[in-house]
């Protein structure tokens, strides 16, 4: 299979000229508000519930459905929120996209608060994306200034004011109720859902939390259609997808593909394959949230259904490769140590388990393994799995479980060798 | 007040007056990147203070400031390089990258800066840049593709006095400064 469509979210990348304002409106930018204005609130829900669009954060649940659970008119302010937090260990395509078009995530975000009726949107920068934050004030001023944002919205007399609020260093607040605390200036742990924040989220309004690849796929689906937006991906994922691929391979990057695109050719025809012709061993599909598979899983499409089906999930779409030489009781124990210190510490599962997990992890891969700390692992791994408030225990746990269902031998040779057996350097890729 | 008087009280109005009066509160992060950029760190002084311009205790502000890593609650250096070691960046060397750090800085495992006070060393969760992966921020600027040599080149330029080009964006010549832009308070060059 060859890939071949029109790009979609990349498709001005070769352009740097659509970074300034003028530029994207050359190209037909803020096109799709003109539209959004003329059309009712509702029929703007009702045309991205028909696109199909699914929230491209990692949990996918439908863009449109989120927004209609919103109360209208009921005296309340409403708010958008963008969740710009990208954290998720080996995602960086949402950085990619808005240092390239950050306009098209400021017409999304304003299509968005016409349809919910919302008057502040506010845009949640995590801290490390220092420079993309700027380039996101620059272009929040510049619409401001042509009229796109602002008290007069295209001369509409609607309100739509941007305000961009930094984050500092905080996996946790990519969740969507932990991004709401951190922006409500408390610490970023999430919050108990029933009340969901459709229905009183930031400042205990109505909100919707969207991610930024989300809303940058609303303006087109504004100005050509849902139907246009389903001619690509597969019936229950429609439309393209962004995807990082990091790790052992010779091109890492971020690329669109169509959603069910299979991961073998995004390997081979995009990311030009393993790094230095090896064998691929293990992979996460989207991120190391995402239960991690094998070269058995060479031909799954990379969409939400087939990534389920195979035991894993579409995530953050971020592929991160390892190779024959990489150790997989090694990479798990990097992964769950992230877990331990991200971990916000409210649920004593996730708190102590993240960390008891690091230190079994350590001690196999240092060859002080026992026996015994295999059926720990998987004791772990089942007690880390739906028994917290929020899914980043269920990442601690994708890491521990996936790695024990496909490499146990792996395991048990650290234990029965006394150490790890590809202690093997392997710098001669590393940059000088 | 010690910390927020003069124009650095100017400043954290214009930071306040981005929140809803009822929601003041929300202004705590940036008012921390604030005292942050003018004292190097957040200090006691800065953390009771941002409690009484939002109307909150201090411990409420320290609750905040502990709980983000971007926040230098101790003494920090001039420079805060920041290594990711996370799986993208581990996969292509980043281990080593992160001992050379340590090394070209003199900063100890576990010391909070050089002796000289020029340099703090973070090992960083993922960055965002796994494409360019080692990824390395020098006052939260990125550099791409840093293998052990090229972090003891810009460890010495940095010593040198030197400001090196980060990958994309201005650079920021020391946390301070940095920290100020994460206030919100830079002008951002025309594209």
């Amino acid at each position: 299979m060859s890939l071949a469509f029109e790009p979609r979210l990349t498709r001005d990348w070769d352009d740097p000229s659509v970074i300034g304002i003028d530029g994207y409106v050359a190209k037909g930018g803020y096109q799709g508000l003109t539209k959004a204005l003329a059309m009712a609130d509702t029929d703007i829900v009702e045309v991205v519930k028909s696109s199909g669009l699914r929230g491209r954060g990692g949990a996918g649940f439908p863009a449109g459905m989120k927004w209609g659970f919103v109360p209208r008119h009921t005296g309340q302010p409403t708010y958008v929120v963008v969740n710009f937090d990208e954290s998720e260990p080996g995602t960086c395509n949402n950085r990619e996209l808005v240092e390239r078009d950050p306009h098209r995530l400021l017409e999304g975000t304003a299509i968005a608060a016409l349809a919910i009726g919302c008057e502040t949107a506010y845009l949640y920068v995590r801290g490390e994306y220092l420079w993309q934050s700027l380039v996101l004030e620059r272009a929040i001023a510049e619409a401001y200034a042509a009229g796109h944002l602002g008290p007069d919205v295209q001369g509409s007399g609607k309100r739509v004011d941007a305000v961009l609020h930094r984050g500092a260093g905080a996996y946790i607040c990519g969740e969507e109720t932990a991004l709401l605390n951190s922006l409500e200036g408390l610490r970023g742990q999430p919050r108990l859902r029933p009340p969901f924040p459709a229905v009183e989220g930031l400042f205990a309004s109505p909100t919707v939390i969207n991610n930024v690849e989300t809303l940058m796929n609303v303006p087109d689906i504004v100005v050509r259609g849902a139907d246009w937006f389903r001619e690509l991906g597969t019936e229950k994922s429609p439309g393209t997808k962004m995807v990082t691929v990091s790790g052992k391979v010779e091109r890492p990057g971020n690329f669109e593909v169509p959603l069910g695109t299979p991961f073998r050719v995004v390997l081979e025809e995009l990311a030009g394959g393993v790094l230095g012709g090896r064998t691929l061993k293990a992979w996460t599909p989207g991120g190391s949230s995402t239960p991690m598979l094998t070269a058995g899983h060479l031909d799954v499409g990379l969409d939400y259904e087939s990534l389920a089906e195979a035991g894993s999930m579409l995530g953050t779409a971020a592929i991160m490769v390892m190779d024959d030489t990489d150790c997989v009781v090694d990479c798990a124990t990097r992964m769950v140590r992230f877990y331990a210190h991200e971990s916000c510490g409210k649920c004593t599962p996730c708190r102590e388990g993240s960390w008891w997990a690091t230190r079994v992890l350590e001690r196999l891969e240092d060859g002080q393994g026992k026996p015994a700390d295999l059926p720990i692992m998987h004791d772990l791994g089942t007690n880390l799995t739906f028994r917290a408030f929020c899914a980043l225990a269920d990442g601690t746990a994708a890491v521990i479980n996936s790695s024990l269902q496909h490499f146990p031998d792996e395991y048990e040779a650290h234990v029965r060798l006394g150490g790890c057996p590809l202690k093997v350097e392997h710098l001669e890729e590393v940059p000088a | 007040m010690a910390v927020f008087e003069g124009a650095v009280r100017e400043d954290a109005d214009v930071i306040m007056a981005r929140y809803p009066d009822a929601h003041r509160r929300s202004a705590v992060m940036a008012l921390l990147y604030l005292a942050q950029s003018v004292e190097g760190s957040v200090t006691r002084d800065a953390l009771r203070e941002i409690g009484v311009l939002l109307g909150i205790t201090t411990a409420e502000v320290e609750a905040v400031a502990s709980f983000y890593t971007m926040y230098r609650l101790r003494p920090t250096g001039t420079h805060v390089i920041s290594v990711c070691t996370n799986l993208a960046c581990k996969l292509r060397g980043a281990e080593a990258v992160y001992e050379a750090a340590h090394e070209a800085t003199g900063v100890a495992h576990g010391a909070e800066l050089s002796d000289d006070g020029l340099f703090t060393v973070h090992e960083e969760e993922c960055l965002g840049v796994c494409d360019f992966a080692p990824a390395v921020q020098i006052n939260f600027c990125n550099h791409d593709t840093v293998g052990p040599e090229r972090i003891r080149e810009l460890v010495a330029g940095l010593r040198a006095g030197e400001v090196p080009s980060p990958a994309r964006g201005p650079a920021f010549g020391s946390f301070r400064a940095a920290s100020r832009a994460l206030a919100g308070l830079e002008e951002v060059p025309s594209a």
